[in-house]
């Protein structure tokens, strides 16, 4: 129901509501860029008729429909009506699925709507969940009760129901990873944010997604593959959640006569929780590497060399780093003059964390943000594929005095942004202060690590694939700031 | 110690469902896994909560399997045929009526016909007008009208208005595994008819020749032939293209048969006996009144299972779509009921009908009638056309039900059985509401039958029952 007269030059407000259309987030986004950047189209908001979207909706000044949280509503501005067209015909081919909606559906038969009807078609043993996080909650439950062991990408998830899940799970010998899980590889395959690596004998327990992938890549530029790794949440170890799909994943890859090393990585678990993985690592007939990471312990790098000696492998003589180009035009990048504030837009939890171990203790300021946690994605894309919010951070850290380095994270691999350097290396480019990327990605990703990190270079930043190092070199850089004073 | 075996977590990734985010499984399907996705939407009524909190119930899983085995193992014969006023103890002024509670001041255009209609067969009242004033509490001198209750109260169901009186015949259907009885009016044949709400004079008429001939006559056939498996008729029925609640066709002929010899044998006066076979041959939904309780009987098996989210009861009384629970005992779960769409009757079109009304989606609660669609391609019609549509419609309530019952199979799907016991956590998750075959009953009292199409309930029956089954599972984990 577009509002205008009908003029050929007036611009033309497009406010429409598809009821019962619904597309997950990811869709959404890219079908309302694919909307936003047809040229003249202003305003542009393609996403579900939640409260929160209707306030965006209102936000952007156009009236408000009658909505739903299962409708589709489609609001922009175009100068003219064959704009207006063009926009359409974007967003028609944004939605358009690339694939087939389902797979195993027999003629006659609709697609399934639920967890259980897929399941009950098909002989899979594994479900990925990625609806909003409440609903995750009975598609979980049924993939069990169906006997499939389940990854939950949602986030969101009330801690007593995670409980519940895993209890169920550990009656029926089947695993729980997640939810809030980011990264699961089984057999070289990967779900959600994985990075390609080469296969070997070390399998992970992960609570940290991004703890996992980097570690992974560490292993992989050393040469070292990987066979699985198993998420199991970001809760997983703490006093309630208590370790319970940890335990089970360590039985499991205790048994897999493929692995030789398992890994451990996490945030600190509760310390009870911590004891009772000890123990039970140490009754396990192969070696077990606990990496729980924090202030005083190893960093995920110091993981990695451990890892590679336990396997009779030299760790690298240097982890790979490409240093900043120096910029044709602009003046030098330099935290002289600045404050000494290192300002840290992170994606991914543990990275932020483990960069905040290794800051902790020198003489600089920090100021690091995850962008990446429940509180930032409610309602929108993860920072790890959608560089909007991080994008405004990074305006924001380039106009604040007080910040004298830049230091950020990115995340590449299945899942992740197709080039997130594409995106962020002009923002780089554009801030004074001196940038520190921690680039997390192996040889094999989509996205190539080489191509990622030379556009980085050149935009002026200076890249780590050790996020450890990338943080050292924040506070030599912000330590910089101080002599110039 | 947990008992995780690593090769039911570890085996090779060869199928994998996801549900949520397109792109994961396109990543999925990119490394060469066989990718089933579900087509997940936001639930109804915004019921993610209450379907988290029911998921995680601990005797859910259990509860539903229990409610769906008993479904599924419930059997029926006919032992008999009886007055209400000997099956029920009805006595005069006491009327039974099809869907949740309802009173005269709320009841639908078709419902007070029935009443009316049945105030008149009783002799409470000699006319309309009296009937009327009479059942409204009008009266001068009345002893306060009617007393009105559900034939689910009473372990019963009752088509259309479903309006039983005292001196009504009923089948009465056992269950030979527990013992459990229900019943049912017998069926009158359609047009100008009692259940659709007329009650001229040979509405009145028909139901004493019913309840001076046919009844007891069918009563004596019964007696001396013994008891008549209903279920495996209705297993039969499904394989002659009936699926036993817009078509009865079959069913109705294999009743016959079955009873004939009983007929022939008790030495019935000829032109009696002809009467009631023209009777009962003549009407090809002789046969429902019986499918009804059998279904009553089954979905009734898995009443009072706690935690359990399996549908008992589906019912309409013309004004209110009604439907009860396995873990919410008899609490009505009640919303404005919707009015069919389907085809009407020579000289009658939507403007006439009446919202949805009887207990004979009992049917569907039991996985047949619209739920076995797929069986009856003679009356595709009423869902588009196309015996394609048909076994659509049967596919898309497997994903609603629990079960499938293998005693009621359809051969257009090769045998599988038809889907039983509707889950109200997948209506609310799917938003798939369940698929209702129903006769449409005129909506001014008096009309009778207009057409008959298509129903589904409406879905604030599903999320207000859903909450109740959330508000019993958190007592249910607060107290464990």
């Amino acid at each position: 129901m577009p509002v205008s007269a009908a003029q050929g030059r007036q611009a033309v407000e497009h406010v429409e509501v598809r009821r019962g259309e619904y597309h997950d987030s990811v869709t959404l986004m890219m079908a309302g860029r694919a909307v936003a950047t047809v040229p003249g189209v202003s305003r542009a908001l393609v996403a579900m008729g939640t409260d929160v979207n209707r306030t965006l909706l209102a936000d952007l000044g156009h009236p408000a429909p009658a909505a739903g949280p299962a409708d589709l509503v489609i609001a922009f501005t175009a100068p003219d009506r064959p704009t207006e067209t063009a926009a359409l015909e974007a967003l028609a081919t944004a939605l358009t699925p690339a694939v087939p909606t389902a797979g195993n559906t027999p003629p006659g038969l609709p697609h399934p709507r639920t967890t259980g009807a897929a399941l009950s078609r098909t002989g899979a043993v594994l479900t990925l969940i990625s609806t909003p996080g409440l609903a995750a909650v009975p598609e979980a439950m049924e993939s069990l009760q169906y006997g499939a062991s389940v990854v939950i990408f949602s986030d969101n998830v009330p801690v007593h129901h995670e409980i519940r899940l895993k209890d169920e799970a550990g009656r029926r010998g089947l695993l729980v990873m997640g939810p809030d899980c980011g990264t699961v590889v089984l057999h070289g395959t990967g779900l959600g944010f994985t990075n390609v690596t080469r296969p070997g004998p070390v399998s992970l327990v992960a609570a940290s997604g991004t703890g996992a992938q980097h570690l992974m890549s560490l292993l992989d530029a050393a040469g070292a593959g990987i066979r699985h790794c198993l998420g199991v949440g970001g809760r997983d170890l703490t006093e309630d959640v208590a370790g319970r799909s940890t335990h089970a994943a360590l039985d499991a890859l205790a048994a897999d006569d493929e692995t030789e090393l398992i890994a451990v990585v996490s945030k600190p678990p509760h310390p009870s929780v911590a004891r009772s993985i000890e123990d039970h690592a140490a009754r396990l007939p192969k070696p077990v590497q606990l990496a729980f990471l924090g202030p005083g312990r190893p960093t995920l790098t110091q993981t990695a060399e451990t890892i590679l000696a336990a396997l009779g492998r030299r760790p690298p003589a240097a982890w790979p780093s490409w240093p900043a180009a120096a910029p044709a035009t602009a003046e030098p990048k330099s935290a002289a003059g600045r404050g000494r504030t290192i300002r840290g837009l992170f994606s991914g939890g543990t990275l932020c964390a483990e960069a905040e171990a290794v800051l902790t203790g020198t003489p600089c300021a920090i100021d690091l943000t995850d962008f990446g946690d429940d509180a930032y994605t409610r309602g929108r894309p993860h920072p790890m594929i959608d560089n909007t919010v991080r994008l405004r951070a990074f305006a924001e850290a380039a106009e604040d005095p007080e910040v004298g380095v830049v230091l950020l994270d990115v995340v590449l691999g299945r899942g992740a942004h197709a080039d997130p350097a594409g995106e962020l290396a002009s923002a780089v480019r554009r801030c004074g202060a001196p940038v520190v990327v921690s680039l997390c990605g192996t040889a094999g990703d989509p996205q190539g690590l080489e191509h990622q990190a030379r556009a980085f270079a050149e935009a002026g930043a200076s890249v780590y694939l050790s996020n450890a190092e990338a943080a050292t070199a924040a506070a030599r850089l912000a330590a910089q700031s101080e002599g110039s004073l | 110690m947990s008992s995780v075996s690593s090769s039911a977590v570890l085996g090779p990734v060869t199928q994998v469902v996801t549900a949520g985010v397109a792109t994961f499984a396109d990543d999925l399907a990119g490394q060469g896994v066989a990718v089933t996705r579900v087509d997940w939407r936001p639930p109804l009524g915004a019921g993610e909560p209450d379907l988290a909190d029911v998921a995680v119930d601990a005797r859910r899983i259990e509860a539903n399997a229990a409610a769906v085995r008993r479904m599924i193992a419930a059997g029926a014969e006919l032992v008999d045929v009886r007055p209400a006023r000997e099956v029920l103890g009805l006595e005069t002024g006491q009327f039974l009526h099809a869907g949740p509670p309802i009173g005269w001041d709320r009841a639908s255009g078709p419902m007070r016909g029935a009443l009316i209609g049945a105030a008149l067969f009783e002799g409470i009242a000699e006319t309309p007008e009296a009937a009327q004033a009479w059942l409204s509490g009008d009266a001068a001198g009345s002893s306060g009208g009617p007393d009105l209750a559900p034939c689910h109260s009473r372990g019963g169901v009752g088509p259309m208005a479903g309006v039983v009186s005292p001196g009504m015949w009923l089948f009465e259907v056992r269950d030979p595994g527990s013992g459990r009885t229900s019943w049912c009016s017998l069926n009158e044949g359609l047009g100008k008819v009692l259940r659709y709400g007329a009650y001229g004079p040979e509405v009145i008429t028909r139901l004493r020749w019913m309840a001076g001939v046919l009844g007891p006559m069918m009563q004596r056939a019964v007696r001396r032939s013994g008891a008549v498996d209903v279920k495996a008729i209705i297993a039969q029925m499904l394989h002659m293209g009936d699926e036993g609640h817009n078509r009865n066709r079959a069913g109705t002929l294999m009743l016959l048969r079955e009873l004939l010899p009983a007929l022939i044998e008790g030495g019935e006066e000829p032109a009696a006996l002809a009467d009631v076979v023209r009777f009962v041959s003549g009407n090809d939904h002789f046969f429902l009144n019986l499918v009804m309780p059998a279904c009553k009987l089954a979905a009734g098996a898995a009443a009072g299972i706690e935690g359990s989210t399996v549908v008992t009861v589906m019912a309409r009384n013309g004004t209110d779509f009604g439907i009860q629970t396995a873990g919410t005992g008899d609490r009505w779960f009640t919303a404005p009921a919707d009015t069919p769409e389907g085809l009407f009757l020579a000289g009658y079109g939507p403007q006439d009908a009446n919202p949805d009304i009887g207990d004979s989606a009992i049917t569907e609660t039991a996985g047949v009638g619209g739920f076995a669609m797929a069986a009856a391609p003679a009356i595709a019609r009423l869902v588009g056309g196309t015996a394609a549509a048909a076994v659509e419609t049967t596919g898309r309530m497997y994903e609603i039900a629990l079960g499938e019952n293998p005693a009621f199979t359809v051969p257009a799907l090769d045998f599988r059985g038809t889907p039983t016991g509707i889950d109200v956590t997948r209506v609310v998750r799917t938003g798939i509401l369940p698929q209702i075959n129903t006769g449409m009953a005129g909506r001014v009292a008096g009309t009778g039958q207009v057409g008959a199409g298509l129903v589904t309930p409406p879905a604030q029956c599903f999320t207000q029952a859903l909450a109740a089954l959330a508000d019993n599972a958190r007592k249910a984990a607060e107290s464990s």
